[in-house]
């Protein structure tokens, strides 16, 4: 606690309002002693407990056919059939990567493959959702810098892949930037159906790293709280990682699991010792005698309360029969992982701390890990965001599916040279090539990498089996902060639709809920709107929630991030075989737009480079949406698709670019003529995909989309090396590719970065 | 069918990949283990790629100590093929089993891309099946790949270069875009390239077949000539 500090009382040092030190006290019947008020303040946190959101959460889909372990748990756990199943979770790890990018970041991955790792699967493959202020500003260029080193030095020596996700960037992240991160592990089914089995007398075998005063306070002070200036003095709150040792916890711990030798496994994140035993012990009904004497320490002087809710990476806690300690014992030597006996599991519910003997802490488990406060914090609507532009305009749907008239509505500097436009999206670092990112990212470890970085969503193989998982991860900041709702549930179709185009069927869903304070009542107003954007949205898509989390107090010195909610899909592809892939794949192709494109540019990516945030973010049909989403995976199955990619962000243009620069085959595109061919080029309509398919499937592919009702146009061919929209434009493919690929290289090297 | 064993040291990452790929390719595998000095009778040795004892001091330093590496060094002296993969090959490097070191990244950055990759050498059991000149498409990941000697002249002179980046591929700043070499008898081979992540065409490029092919054909080739023909 810095000197500043040493005024307050304890319990607000440590994170805690005097509201809820006094439920501490009714629900102790006395107060607290400095160890028992360290514990409550993290684990009634904002980050351990979601007490603001959980009103909230409860109204979010999480059952479905698939769905084995919804949310409360560790990571969500889908059945994807021959027995195995997939366990995914995305988690943020916002403020320890504002104030130490590199270790912030690459803490972040190990504590969510922990996660993986406490369901007893194997981490396979990760993605991350990144989002930094503008690049113009030497700090957002090291804090990019900095995370994606950290993310790659992490995950590469651990031997997960990174397989994709999104980096986008908006002023309004410059003080708070976001760092979200998912992992996929797979599993045999049976493994979670097989169920806890504590026991008392069960022990509490701590593994993996020494503790120390590394991330003391990081879920309370740090993740709990919005920054002021100064943040620097929080740096002692981040952890440092060490990739080597979560390797060997990987290795040893799924060893313990494949032998049967455990009976339960809990992950050390947030909240370290305190949350693992509280949780363990609560789920179990049960209690814990726990020894610190036993903890092994980096800093003998550690105090109890220090040792209680340390955040030192890379440990694990087992519980273990006692008749398999010696078997489990010389595992963890084979490996070189430390393996102490801190606890046994006993009857009854009460968490019994001891140093020296002495009873440091006594308090219910059950107390700390579920009876913290939960509130339902005043919200406000905010003020209608700029002129209402959502016009119905003249539309002419028909089966082209292209019917604008030209004036409905106008994008911004509407009489753009198109060419120049296209040019400048695929240059937007938000919509510009992530080479320079992904470069950095083992992609390959596994041996199953189908689709990586580049690709719609990622296509992992499972292992032993034929079948694949698809992922994606999507959200977009500037719809949301015009219409959390809508943000929301295009975050979903958009994140969903990815999948689809590589074939595999969307099944589940995590999500990462990054919002400003939930002090405030305009953004607690956007949170629960942007959950009922996304109920709505995974209800219809069929992509219950299984779990993910929610990140509060993004805001720096008062100014609050775009409300934004992040999305994973997972999706199941029976034959990995089948898997689509994006971008036009040879020439002699057709082209085909699939979906309707109308004259919405509200939130566009064209928008931002005009400067603007204005409107309404495009509408979305969930009933259209979730049709092209079938017809997309019913088309892969029959073999239709050489290739197919979703239209997001920088719509056509930016579609058309990544789909000529994949394998460098040029296309050209006939567009309706009308007034204005910007309208078409930098429209953000849902629900569309670009196609390539060979002149064979014409009939057969325009019959399925007609069955499907989805509107289909044949707009082209793939062949040459110029993108080619006659009378439009016409541009080489290596100027297209020295823009699209070069524009992240170019503003980091731009002032030496 | 012949065994080729993958030694796993504690940070080893490729080691299941490695395994995987050999047998994709016909091959058998054992895994072996870096505290065992037991090779368990292996026709053939891959060192994967990984971060070997977390490679915090200098890469392959500490996994050339490791009871493992002595059976290693036995191997490779009575002319048994060994094939090291990027930290493999750092390895090698430092146990003196390979000419030369491999340093931080010209670029300073970690770099995962596919890169064409030309065989320069055939007189090896890894590359056999090759013809020199070929170009194989095989991913590099790696943050300590460029590839240093103080006389690469004299090393390509004795056929020691036996891969080199193509032009303009260089990922890493190696001197005379060195991707791999040889020792003089041939047997041991390094190289930064990933040849395991490229056997199978579901995931990519499979420029890597070249070298397991090579392999296991010369050994079939051999088990041939070593069994009498057998008319029953």
């Amino acid at each position: 606690m810095s000197s500043t500090e040493g005024a307050l009382p304890l319990h607000r040092q440590l994170g805690l309002t005097d509201e809820e030190h006094q439920r501490v006290i009714g629900s102790l019947g006395r107060e607290p002693n400095q160890a028992e008020l360290a514990m409550y303040s993290v684990m009634w946190s904002e980050h351990c407990s979601y007490k603001s959101s959980k009103v909230h959460l409860r109204q979010l889909p999480v059952d479905g056919p698939r769905v084995l372990q919804g949310p409360g748990e560790n990571a969500g756990v889908v059945d994807i059939g021959d027995g195995l199943a997939a366990v995914f979770k995305i988690e943020s790890h916002n403020h320890p990567s504002f104030v130490e990018p590199f270790q912030g970041a690459a803490t972040g991955i190990g504590g969510i493959i922990r996660d993986i790792l406490a369901m007893g699967a194997r981490p396979l493959a990760s993605l991350n959702s990144l989002r930094f202020g503008d690049l113009a500003d030497p700090l957002q260029r090291r804090l990019l810098a900095g995370v994606v080193a950290g993310i790659g030095h992490y995950g590469n020596c651990v031997g997960v892949a990174t397989v994709g996700g999104e980096v986008a960037f908006d002023p309004c992240y410059a003080g708070n930037p976001l760092v979200n991160a998912l992992t996929l592990g797979v599993m045999p089914a049976a493994r979670l159906l097989r169920g806890r089995a504590e026991q008392p007398g069960d022990l509490a075998v701590l593994l993996g790293a020494k503790t120390g005063r590394d991330g003391i306070g990081g879920a309370s002070v740090l993740a709990s709280a919005s920054f002021e200036a100064g943040e620097e003095a929080k740096r002692p709150n981040v952890q440092v990682g060490d990739p080597f040792q979560e390797k060997l916890l990987i290795e040893t711990c799924l060893e313990l699991v494949e032998r049967e030798l455990l009976a339960g496994l809990q992950d050390l994140g947030a909240a370290g010792i305190s949350c693992a035993v509280s949780e363990v012990a609560a789920r179990a009904g049960m209690g814990m005698e726990v020894d610190l004497d036993a903890v092994p320490l980096r800093e003998p002087s550690m105090e109890p309360w220090e040792i209680l809710i340390s955040e030192s990476q890379e440990r694990m806690l087992a519980l273990v029969h006692p008749g398999k300690l010696d078997e489990v014992t010389a595992a963890c030597q084979r490996w070189g992982v430390l393996a102490t006996v801190i606890g046994t599991m006993v009857e009854g519910g009460t968490l019994t701390v001891r140093r020296s003997g002495e009873v440091v802490a006594e308090v219910p488990a059950k107390s700390l890990a579920d009876d913290g406060p939960v509130y339902e914090r005043p919200m406000a609507a905010r003020p209608a965001n700029g002129a209402a532009t959502a016009v119905e305009g003249e539309r002419d749907a028909g089966e082209a599916g292209i019917g604008l008239d030209g004036t409905a509505e106008l994008p911004p500097d509407a009489d753009a040279d198109p060419a120049k436009a296209l040019l400048a999206l695929a240059a937007d670092p938000t919509c510009a090539s992530k080479r320079w990112v992904y470069e950095q990212y083992d992609r390959f470890v596994g041996h199953g990498t189908v689709a990586g970085p580049g690709s719609s969503a990622a296509v992992i193989r499972v292992p032993g089996s034929r079948r694949a998982v698809a992922l994606a991860t999507d959200g977009n900041g500037r719809y949301a902060r015009l219409d959390p709702a809508a943000g929301a549930a295009l975050a979903v179709a958009e994140a969903a639709r990815n999948v689809a185009c590589t074939g595999a069927t969307p099944i589940a869903a995590t999500k990462c809920l990054n919002f400003a304070s939930p002090e405030r009542p305009e953004v607690m107003g956007d949170f629960a709107a942007a959950i009922a954007g996304m109920a709505g949205a995974c209800r219809a898509l069929g992509t219950p929630v299984t779990g993910g989390n929610v990140s509060f107090y993004n805001e720096s010195d008062g100014r609050p991030i775009h409300p934004t909610p992040v999305v994973g899909v997972l999706g199941l592809l029976e034959d990995a075989g089948l898997a689509v892939p994006s971008g036009f794949p040879a020439a002699g192709l057709d082209v085909w737009l699939l979906g309707e494109t109308r004259a919405e540019f509200g939130g566009s990516a064209w928008q931002r480079l005009a400067g603007q945030l204005e409107g309404q973010p495009p509408d979305l049909d969930l009933d259209a949406e979730a049709a092209l989403q079938r017809l997309l995976v019913e088309l892969a199955t029959r073999r239709l698709p050489a290739s197919a990619q979703d239209l997001s962000e920088g719509g056509l243009a930016v579609a058309l670019v990544e789909a000529v620069l994949a394998r460098r085959i040029g296309a050209t595109v006939e567009l309706p003529l009308f007034e204005k061919p910007l309208v078409l080029l930098v429209s953000e309509s849902a629900s569309r995909a670009l196609l390539s398919a060979v002149p064979d499937h014409r009939a057969e592919l325009a019959a399925l989309a007609a069955a499907a009702g989805v509107p289909a146009t044949r707009v082209g061919a793939t062949g040459g090396d110029h993108l080619v929209i006659p009378a439009v434009l016409d541009l080489g493919l290596d100027e297209l590719r020295d823009a699209y690929e070069g524009a992240l290289e170019r503003r980091l090297a731009a002032a030496g970065s | 069918m012949k065994r080729i064993g993958v030694i796993t040291f504690p940070g080893s990452c490729d080691d299941r990949d490695a395994r995987a790929a050999a047998e994709l390719m016909g091959g058998g595998t054992v895994a072996l283990w870096h505290s065992d000095a037991d090779l368990r009778g292996v026709d053939a040795l891959i060192i994967p790629g990984g971060f070997s004892y977390g490679d915090y001091l200098r890469c392959g330093a500490i996994a050339r100590f490791s009871p493992v590496m002595g059976a290693v060094a036995g191997f490779a002296a009575d002319g048994g093929p060994v094939l090291g993969i990027c930290n493999g090959f750092q390895v090698l490097c430092e146990a003196g089993l390979l000419p030369g070191a491999l340093l931080r990244n010209q670029g300073l950055r970690f770099v995962c891309r596919e890169v064409q990759v030309i065989v320069r050498s055939t007189g090896t059991p890894w590359t056999a099946r090759c013809q020199v000149g070929q170009r194989l498409t095989i991913p590099v990941k790696h943050g300590e790949g460029r590839y240093v000697h103080d006389d690469p002249e004299r090393l390509a002179g004795e056929g020691q270069v036996a891969f080199t980046y193509a032009a303009g591929e260089n990922p890493n700043g190696s001197l005379a875009d060195i991707a791999g070499v040889r020792n003089l008898a041939g047997n041991v081979v390094g190289l930064m390239p990933h040849p395991e992540h490229a056997v199978d065409p579901l995931l990519g490029p499979t420029g890597g077949r070249a070298l397991f092919e090579s392999l296991l054909a010369a050994e079939a080739e051999a088990e041939a000539e070593a069994a009498p023909v057998s008319t029953s």
